[in-house]
């Protein structure tokens, strides 16, 4: 499988990258490149074979359902480029 | 008095402990030491005054009596770790001005047992290199340089100002990060002993995520002693990770007993690859013979899924990362670039943030998680990966620990390879199986290639068999004496 100039200006749309026209025409050959080398693994029989979930044999711990931490506002919003009224802030989305 | 920057963290400890040197003396000349090795790129931040407050504090507990393993031992701590109010940024443009307002769980552990932080180390962005030529704060220059030759070499990655900073003295230790490879490889290109534990056996609480089901914290130090003692205080349950274990943290130091008789080491015959160097080929029967000849037994293995490890591991942590990275999108912290709409602003603030080398795993995990290819690539690697990690079961039924070859070559020439991501990607072939499957790894330096660069050996372990792995690589490097140093052309 390869991608063209249309699926990869469709994926970087999903990743919500902007790339530019001749960007765009290098990063299909890398990618291609990458996509052709990991094509082997097309060779692999891997009927029957459970896909890996959890790389060590442990089971996920479980809590009571209950709010153990929490309440720092202040501090989330300590980084953010742009906040108001104690919520992070972006441009307008509706108008 | 002796040079305080060449000590080991097992002789600092004991000189601290004993009062014969203090935690401020020792981090004062490593941090004289780091101003004098600027260009060496290995710190991106050093917190000078910080340090010297933990050392003075450090002072305190060692009179109280109170004094651990890593009290008032200064060292660097990756960039990738969160440390509260100190830059952590992954080395990416995208988490500019970014000050955590907590602290990782593994750097707390560090300083809750008294060690000193010089600094954050330099690192590829987001961990994703094998040079540390992808830091937005311009690559780092390897201590070691080939016989007669002025050519920089790079101190391999991700975690590449870590092992430099070692490396040249100055710092006694420092943390790394691996997902495929990222402490051991560049242990093996600066002459350290690199340490990744099992996954699960340090928390992964904020420490910045690259590919969840594969980082790990780890070690570089300049001797296995070292490591154990540090990842010691490192290691343990967190109940902010689910996927950290539950298991106590053994005395690790206490397992260095020398002692290997009957031990069976495993030889896999796949980890011979077409065109590695006949000195590595070499240097890797050298190792079987060193283990050997202190009792060991060598077994022939075979661990038959290992050429799909590579790509395996270049779809699994492309596609963790393009959904790990979706959260750098100028609105919660970092960079934001400004633009017409709210998609707008994401995409240019994106595009602007990241490197080229993040940008393409990014697009490569998006593409093959999207519909319609999600089963080809990703479910059939995540297949592949129970295969390989199959093979080690297996394997581990006929050895006790795995002997390899860490890298298949040594230290480059800064820009070799940098423009060519799958040459780049080479590097790992070694590294990356043991990450797929979660198992502990650790390169030793083990001798020098024919231009005088340092080349380490692998050992893998078995699932939490730390103890047992860190007591052969212990016998190794007793074998191997490499007590090599680079020659000091910096800073003059």
């Amino acid at each position: 499988m390869s991608v063209d100039k249309e699926t990869v200006a469709k994926i970087a749309n999903l990743a919500r990258i902007e790339v530019s026209e001749d960007e765009l025409e290098s990063t299909v050959g890398e990618l291609n490149n990458i996509l052709d080398w990991v094509e082997q693994l097309s060779e692999v029989d891997t009927d029957g074979v459970e896909a890996m979930t959890s790389v060590v044999d442990a089971s996920l711990p479980r809590r009571e359902d209950k709010v153990t931490d929490g309440g720092y506002r202040d501090q989330v919003l300590k980084n953010a480029p742009q906040s108001e009224h104690g919520f992070f802030a972006v441009p307008k989305v509706i108008e | 008095m002796t040079d305080l920057t060449k000590l080991t963290l097992s002789e600092a400890r004991d000189a601290l402990h004993k009062g014969d040197i203090s935690s401020v003396e020792i981090t004062q000349a490593h941090i004289s030491a780091i101003n004098e090795a600027k260009e060496l790129n290995c710190f991106i931040e050093v917190t000078s005054d910080k340090a010297m407050d933990m050392a003075k504090a450090a002072d305190e507990t060692i009179k109280s009596g109170n004094a651990k393993g890593m009290t008032g031992i200064p060292i660097g701590m990756k960039d990738l770790y969160c440390t509260k109010g100190v830059h952590s940024q992954t080395c990416s443009h995208i988490l500019d001005g970014f000050k955590p307002e907590y602290e990782s769980t593994v750097s707390q552990n560090l300083w809750d047992d008294g060690a000193v932080m010089l600094g954050k180390t330099n690192m590829d962005e987001f961990a994703m290199g094998s040079s540390n030529e992808n830091s937005y704060y311009g690559p780092v220059k390897n201590p070691w340089r080939a016989k007669g030759s002025d050519k920089n070499t790079v101190p391999g990655g991700s975690s590449g100002g870590s092992s430099a900073a070692v490396a040249a003295d100055i710092a006694i230790a420092t943390t790394g990060t691996d997902t495929g490879g990222s402490i051991r490889q560049p242990a093996s290109f600066t002459g350290l002993v690199g340490l990744k534990p099992t996954y699960g056996r340090c928390s992964r609480w904020g420490m910045i995520a690259f590919a969840s089901s594969l980082d790990q914290a780890g070690t570089l130090t300049k001797t296995v002693r070292d490591a154990a003692i540090m990842m010691e205080s490192m290691a343990g349950y967190d109940p902010k990770d689910s996927t950290s274990t539950n298991i106590a943290v053994p005395n690790y130091e206490a397992a260095l007993n020398g002692d290997i008789r009957g031990l069976k080491v495993g030889i896999p015959s796949e980890y011979r690859v077409d065109g590695m160097p006949e000195e590595i080929e070499n240097l890797w029967k050298q190792g079987k013979e060193w283990l050997k000849s202190a009792g060991a037994e060598i077994v022939d293995i075979s661990l038959p899924h290992t050429k799909y490890a590579l790509p395996t591991y270049y779809i699994v942590a492309p596609a963790e990362c393009s959904s790990n990275l979706a959260r750098y999108d100028g609105v919660k912290y970092g960079l934001r670039v400004t633009g017409d709409s709210l998609d707008d602003m994401y995409k240019k603030t994106r595009a602007a943030g990241f490197g080229d080398e993040v940008k393409r795993r990014i697009l490569i995990g998006t593409y093959v998680l999207s519909a319609g290819y999600y089963d080809a690539y990703y479910l059939k690697a995540q297949k592949i990966r129970t295969l390989i990690a199959n093979d080690f079961k297996t394997a581990y039924q006929k050895c006790d620990v795995i002997l390899t070859p860490t890298a298949p070559s040594a230290a480059f020439n800064l820009g070799e390879k940098v423009s060519d991501p799958l040459a780049m990607y080479l590097n790992d072939v070694f590294t990356v199986p043991a990450s797929l499957a979660g198992l502990p790894g650790i390169s030793v330096p083990a001798g020098l290639s024919a231009e005088g660069l340092p080349l380490g050996l692998q050992l893998i372990g078995q699932a939490f068999g730390e103890e047992q792995l860190l007591n052969v690589a212990d016998v190794l490097e007793g074998a191997a004496s490499f007590n090599y140093k680079p020659t000091k052309w910096w800073g003059e």
